[in-house]
């Protein structure tokens, strides 16, 4: 319980690892690097984990949540608006913690063995602290603003671990888009927070909770604005349509940040951050049911592109952008403590499929695409268990965890009636992809026969592999909490979940049918992949026009390079570089040195350097002087001509 | 005594012989060509000033003009020697007392 206190130290545990990392870990020895890297994330857990071992044993404490931790001076205090740092314990941000601090812990270990004999050591370490210092202050954020504030900070560190190799075009490349599709969500974040504090006056979160619990009848209007703002923030963060289009191509990263920011934790962002506002989407209906719409046309969109992907990693982008988009149904149906459930699960058997690709990865030498891999579950027995565990649980079959999250969702949508029937649908034809994409992956790597020479696996180290071990073990048990259970815990944070149906055991069929439904996926992968493995040739030849558009991945990204990017770029070429640019600014500022360099011309004149000349003006001016005084310009004229003698008389 | 020679001159023809001598000064400074010449003609407007020193101090019979006569006397000689100094170096740089010639300022 004394912890708690220390609720600040969580996040700048980390910071402390990235300056002393960033700063000089290039002058340090690697072991000293990696025990000041370790033991970042390791404390910050490890007082996460006293926390919530404090908490569950002491049930009042835990009524007592929200821990709210102040920082004593104010951050912003201007006027009417007061903005503090302010930090907030509930159960909703310590369940995060624990999935970002463990995993992000277990995913730093993981590092030390993969990144060991890379360019960069203390510099991709310094970058992981950066992450998981704006991670955590993104979900302990008491007000949207410092939300943002993390919010910004894990995109940065995304991007600059994106582009880690930057010596490679596509990972610089790659990098930057992660970063402006990225910034087209977070100005619609953005514009939702001065809309809630234009209607609101404040960004303090429970303040929020607190107005909209005063005025129950305060719907839609405003509120649906900046609940569809918010979304799109979401959107960018978390790889939704139509912004999911930098999250495939963030695999050019290193395999564990894969894991880590593109899997586990920073895409789920947005997931949490509906969750954390999410009674503002509760009063907003029309804005809830676009995150259900968009949740489940992205699950089904990634879904069917995972289905024809050659590259390990790109396949578990887009089955992590389609799991994304059923927490997104999840949020949707109003489901959150449902969305966080599987957030976590996925977060367990996601990071333990990259982590488990990146082992095969560094096993063969680098190579990516699963048609040259195969049979290598003799060479890498351990990587291939736990694959197994990780591609069974994401498909959905009991007991793994991704069975329970994936069915609270399914149920939640289905009980919802009307139309969360057709999202159920649509989920569940999601999951039957899910299991065929990932068993085919299962297939192509582990399974018949090796497919190309001069390959020398070899297993991982143990650095890599106990990570992998501890992962696999919560990918099995990670579910086995329960939605109920979970979901009673959350309901401080995240509403009461209402999931009562007429119909009886309706959940035991829903969980029947999606476990069917999984087994079919197998079936197919199977008959696919093992048994005739000429057939899937022979339909891509058959349906051409379908596998190319599949394979092209829909052609969005053309689409958008077409629509957006080109015209923006001549845009910016032709109106504002050539017209704006050279003419107006240039042409202004040619303007003001003609006029100088005119003017120059003109007085330099008198700059002649003649030395009479000068004494000239300077007698013309003293007669000037002495003829404005002593005339009388009032009576001006006729001058006197006994002028001095006036004087004299005087 | 005649009625002459006993009239004191009147104030106003110091102050006119003042004024000529000190455009005079202007003239030659402006005119003439000669580096030293020209100093002289500086020379000249101080002394034109000073006269005008002393003709007021006299009407007024007050001792301040004096005084500053001798004040604007010591600035003169000092600017005197230094002046001729530097048209002696002038004059062993560029082998010219030609105002005209010496023109390094110009553009």
């Amino acid at each position: 319980m004394n912890a708690i206190f220390y609720l600040w130290l969580i996040p700048l545990l980390p910071f402390a690892g990235f300056l002393f990392n960033g700063l000089l870990g290039r002058y340090l020895p690697k072991w000293l690097v990696t025990t000041v890297a370790l033991l970042a994330p390791l404390a910050a857990f490890s007082m996460v984990l006293q926390i919530s071992l404090g908490l569950s044993a002491n049930q009042g404490a835990l009524a007592a949540l929200p821990f709210v931790h102040t920082c004593p001076f104010p951050w912003i205090s201007v006027a009417a608006l007061h903005i503090d740092f302010s930090f907030v314990l509930d159960q909703l941000s310590l369940v995060m913690l624990l999935v970002v601090t463990g995993v992000g812990f277990l995913i730093h270990i993981y590092s030390v063995g993969y990144m060991a004999h890379e360019e960069g050591y203390s510099r991709y370490f310094s970058y992981l602290n950066l992450f998981l210092f704006f991670m955590t202050v993104l979900v302990l954020a008491g007000n949207a603003l410092l939300m943002f504030v993390g919010w910004e900070g894990v995109g940065l560190a995304s991007y600059l671990l994106i582009g880690f190799y930057f010596q490679k075009d596509s990972g610089a490349n790659a990098g930057k888009k992660a970063f402006i599709v990225n910034r087209i969500g977070d100005f619609g974040f953005l514009i939702g927070i001065f809309l809630l504090l234009a209607n609101f006056g404040t960004l303090t979160f429970s303040e929020i909770v607190a107005k909209l619990a005063s005025n129950p009848a305060w719907q839609g209007g405003v509120l649906t604005t900046i609940a569809l703002c918010l979304l799109l923030g979401a959107c960018g963060k978390s790889a939704q349509l139509p912004l999911y289009i930098w999250l495939p191509d963030a695999m050019e990263g290193p395999t564990p940040v894969s894991a880590l920011i593109h899997a586990a934790t920073m895409v789920t962002a947005g997931v949490y951050m509906i969750a954390r506002t999410h009674v503002l989407f509760d009063h907003a209906p029309f804005a809830l049911g676009v995150v259900a719409v968009i949740g489940a046309a992205t699950a089904l969109f990634a879904a069917t592109i995972g289905l024809v992907q050659n590259d390990i990693k790109r396949v578990l982008a887009y089955s992590t952008i389609s799991q994304l988009g059923y927490m997104f149904l999840g949020c949707g149906v109003a489901a959150y403590s449902a969305a966080i459930f599987h957030l976590m699960t996925h977060a367990f058997f996601k990071a333990l499929l990259f982590l488990a690709a990146g082992s095969v990865i560094h096993a063969i030498g680098g190579e990516q695409d699963l048609r040259k891999m195969g049979g290598l579950w003799k060479k890498l027995p351990i990587t291939f268990a736990v694959t197994t565990v990780g591609v069974l649980a994401i498909a959905g079959f009991f007991p793994f965890a991704g069975f329970f999250s994936k069915d609270a969702i399914l149920y939640a949508a289905f009980v919802q009636g009307g139309s969360g029937r057709v999202l159920w649908f649509v989920g569940l034809l999601t999951a039957l992809l899910t299991s065929f994409y990932m068993f085919r992956l299962w297939y192509l790597a582990f399974m018949g026969k090796p497919r190309s020479e001069g390959i020398h696996p070899h297993e991982s180290p143990i650095s890599m592999l106990g990570p992998l071990v501890i992962l696999a073990l919560l990918s099995i048990g990670g579910g086995w909490i329960g939605i109920e259970r979970f979901a009673a815990y959350l309901s401080p944070s995240t509403g009461e979940l209402h999931m009562e149906s007429a119909i009886p055991h309706l959940e035991l069929i829903l969980s029947a049918v999606a476990v069917l439904v999984a087994l079919l996926g197998w079936f197919i992968a199977d008959q696919l992949y093992c048994r005739k493995p000429a057939r899937p040739a022979q339909m891509a030849a058959a349906l051409p026009g379908s596998y190319r558009l599949l394979a092209n991945k829909y052609y969005v990204d053309e689409f958008y390079g077409a629509t957006v990017v080109k015209p923006l770029l001549n845009i910016s070429k032709y109106v504002l570089g050539w017209v704006v640019d050279v003419g107006i600014l240039g042409g202004a500022a040619w303007l003001l040195a003609g006029i100088a360099t005119f003017t120059g011309a003109i007085l330099q004149r008198w700059q002649s350097g003649n030395l009479r000349s000068y004494a000239a003006w300077l007698a013309a001016g003293a007669a000037a002087v002495l003829l404005f005084v002593l005339v009388p310009w009032t009576t001006v004229w006729p001058v006197s001509m006994d002028l001095i003698g006036k004087v004299a008389r005087h | 005594m005649n009625s002459i020679l006993s009239q004191e001159v009147p104030i106003s023809w110091y102050l006119m012989l003042s004024a000529v001598l000190f455009s005079l000064g202007v003239l030659g400074f402006l005119i003439k060509r000669n580096l030293i010449t020209v100093f002289m003609s500086i020379e000249l407007m101080l002394n034109a000033v000073n006269l005008s020193f002393v003709t007021f101090a006299h009407q007024w019979h007050q001792v301040r003009g004096q005084i500053f006569v001798f004040f604007v006397m010591m600035v003169a000689a000092a600017e005197a020697a230094v002046g001729l100094a530097i048209i002696i170096a002038v004059f062993r740089a560029r082998a010219t007392l030609a105002v005209d010639r010496i023109d390094l300022m110009k553009l």
